[in-house]
């Protein structure tokens, strides 16, 4: 038997959804039978939601609770994490690659000496060495490497968000309940946390968004995301931009769709003068449905389009948001 | 003075025509393209922007290191051009396909032989495997604090105030030194090199180690994850294009045709 440990999340006092994702990919994990999944949930806050948790395959819950465990201190995850990996002895170690997840799996891998497989969009057991066998997107999404962990003792996995669907969840499933009380000394944590400074986006949040509404260095000035919300806000979405324009500082980073940017999986996603390149896409390939207005017709964005638009915006786009507003 | 190091990576250069992205299946690499010369990772020029930018507003010494093979060195003379006051390259064929355990480990036994440095700062992933993994795993072996994606450092007393880019927002983190701080693009543009820093840069060599030089154990640097496929993903995408008799009219049939596919 082995256990599968994965590391939930907890936003806002409820258990974040990327929890139910991490179990979903775990069970990908699964080889025998006996195999068991342990999800631990770390927090100042444990949500009474955790009994949930069974009912999407949770066989142990590790509820870990101390007031130092707030978002922002990572050396405080990094000392109770490890805890939780000796208490159980996992072969294999699921960390979902959100703020957090980032950068506490890196450094618990690099604690333990064990390698780690960064922003996994697949996972699977290799048949022949019966050890963890990832595929992820690589040279910015240009390019799908697919690894193998060699001979390890434990096998820890990055998985993307939004990548694996939670399951529908049976009704009144029990498991097992650990509660590990771990001390946490204050003068362990060496980055202090001062303030945080939360810039929300107008409007519906990017990630939730069943509409976005894009542009990129095509729309050639900021004044010119004018169009661009007013589409959004007929459309009831969101406004989304490129890195070049939010590097331009015609929008605030917070807008900015991509690899370093927000991930996002709307149901339409119409974009306005973005050129398409992989760094980009890594943040909107699992949109729907994508919609290319672009005066390049060799654009890479239209090879992920569904519809495209070759010529210029300018002229494009004031008939389309007319049409559109008729139509409504 | 603060003793300042800025790790870089070189890489194939990311803006280059997607045309030209080809991989060799049976080395199961990303083939260098033609004439189209390799460039310092960007968020590694961020970090050394952010290592300029501590240097303008106090006394501090900034050296660069990097580990590869096949360097160009008109390219990685770059951050001395900046202003970066020493570049040291580890070089070798052996460094090709490094994973990041291996990295570090030549990283750490590069900075013992260097001596002791105040500030590590590195950019926040690299842009061709993108793991982000490198400098986190540095902070981890020399026990440093570790600051992640920051988009702005100021140097105060004996410690270090970051500002860290989140989702929505920043977060503001102190700590002491000597700490690790990863650099994103929000913290702002590269500058150019200038004349004087240019020739200032020419008449610099740099300091070029192999192996033997780092005492390394070359069976420790056997990637422990290993990488089995490597493609080009096939998008089986159909784009349909809307056509009209001239720019508005397309508008106007692009709303028509996602009505119809009860998109809007």
């Amino acid at each position: 038997m082995a256990n599968i440990l994965l590391f939930g999340e907890v936003s806002d006092k409820e258990i974040s959804s990327i929890t139910y994702e991490l179990i979903s990919a775990a069970n990908k994990l699964k080889f025998n039978e006996d195999d068991k999944i342990v999800v631990a949930l770390l927090s100042e806050v444990i949500p009474e939601s955790y009994e949930n948790l069974f009912s999407y395959g949770a066989e142990t819950v590790c509820l870990v609770k101390n007031e130092l465990l707030s978002r922002s201190n990572t050396d405080a995850f990094i000392i109770a994490s490890k805890e939780v990996f000796d208490k159980f002895n996992p072969e294999i170690v699921l960390f979902a690659k959100t703020d957090l997840g980032r950068d506490v799996a890196p450094r618990l891998a690099f604690k333990l000496g064990v390698p780690v497989a960064q922003d996994c969009i697949d996972l699977g057991i290799d048949q022949d060495t019966k050890k963890v066998m990832v595929t992820r997107p690589v040279y910015g999404g240009s390019a799908i490497a697919t690894l193998v962990f060699e001979d390890v003792e434990t096998q820890i996995v990055i998985v993307r968000p939004k990548v694996f669907e939670p399951i529908t969840p049976t009704e009144n499933s029990k498991g097992e309940v650990v509660e590990l009380n771990i001390e946490l000394d204050e003068k362990l944590i060496k980055t202090k946390f001062i303030e945080e400074v939360v810039k929300e986006s107008e409007g519906i949040p990017l990630e939730s968004a069943k509409v976005v509404v894009a542009g990129g260095r095509g729309l050639g000035d900021a004044k010119n995301f004018d169009l661009l919300r007013e589409l959004a806000e007929i459309l009831g979405g969101a406004v989304g931009a490129s890195r070049a324009v939010c590097d331009a500082g015609w929008l605030d980073h917070e807008y900015q769709v991509g690899l370093t940017g927000k991930t996002i999986t709307p149901d339409l996603y119409i974009t306005v003068g973005i050129s398409g390149a992989s760094q980009h896409m890594a943040g909107c390939s699992s949109s729907k449905n994508i919609v290319a207005i672009n005066k390049d017709p060799n654009a890479n964005i239209f090879n992920s389009a569904n519809y495209g638009v070759v010529g210029d915006w300018n002229a494009i786009l004031p008939a389309f948001l007319e049409a559109v507003r008729e139509l409504n | 003075m603060l003793n300042i190091l800025v790790c870089i990576k070189q890489v194939i250069d990311p803006e280059m025509p997607s045309s030209a992205f080809s991989i060799n299946t049976s080395s199961k690499k990303v083939e260098e393209p033609d004439g189209i010369p390799p460039v310092i990772n960007g968020f590694c020029e961020n970090a050394v922007e952010a290592a300029l930018r501590i240097k303008d507003v106090s006394d501090a010494n900034i050296t660069i290191l990097s580990i590869g093979n096949k360097f160009v060195t008109e390219v990685m003379k770059k951050p001395l051009s900046m202003g970066a006051d020493e570049l040291i390259l580890i070089e070798g064929p052996e460094f090709e396909n490094l994973d990041p355990l291996s990295t570090v480990n030549v990283l750490r036994a590069a900075i013992q032989k260097l001596g002791s440095f105040d500030l590590i700062l590195c950019g926040r992933q690299a842009s061709d495997w993108d793991n982000a993994l490198v400098p986190l795993g540095l902070s981890e072996m020399l026990d440093f604090p570790c600051i992640t994606i920051g988009q702005k450092i100021e140097i105060v007393d004996q410690g270090l105030i970051v500002q860290r880019t989140l989702s929505n927002g920043y977060e503001i983190v102190e700590s002491s030194l000597p700490a690790l701080v990863t650099v994103t693009n929000e913290l702002g543009d590269p500058r150019y090199p200038n004349l004087k820093g240019i020739m200032a840069a020419s008449r610099k060599i740099p300091t070029i180690w192999n192996s033997k030089d780092l005492d390394l154990d070359l069976e420790t640097l056997i990637p422990k994850l290993k990488l089995i496929d490597l493609k080009i993903p096939i998008t089986d995408k159909q784009c349909e294009i809307i056509e009209g008799g001239d720019d508005e009219e397309t508008g106007r049939n692009l709303a028509l045709k996602l009505r119809e596919a009860k998109l809007i």
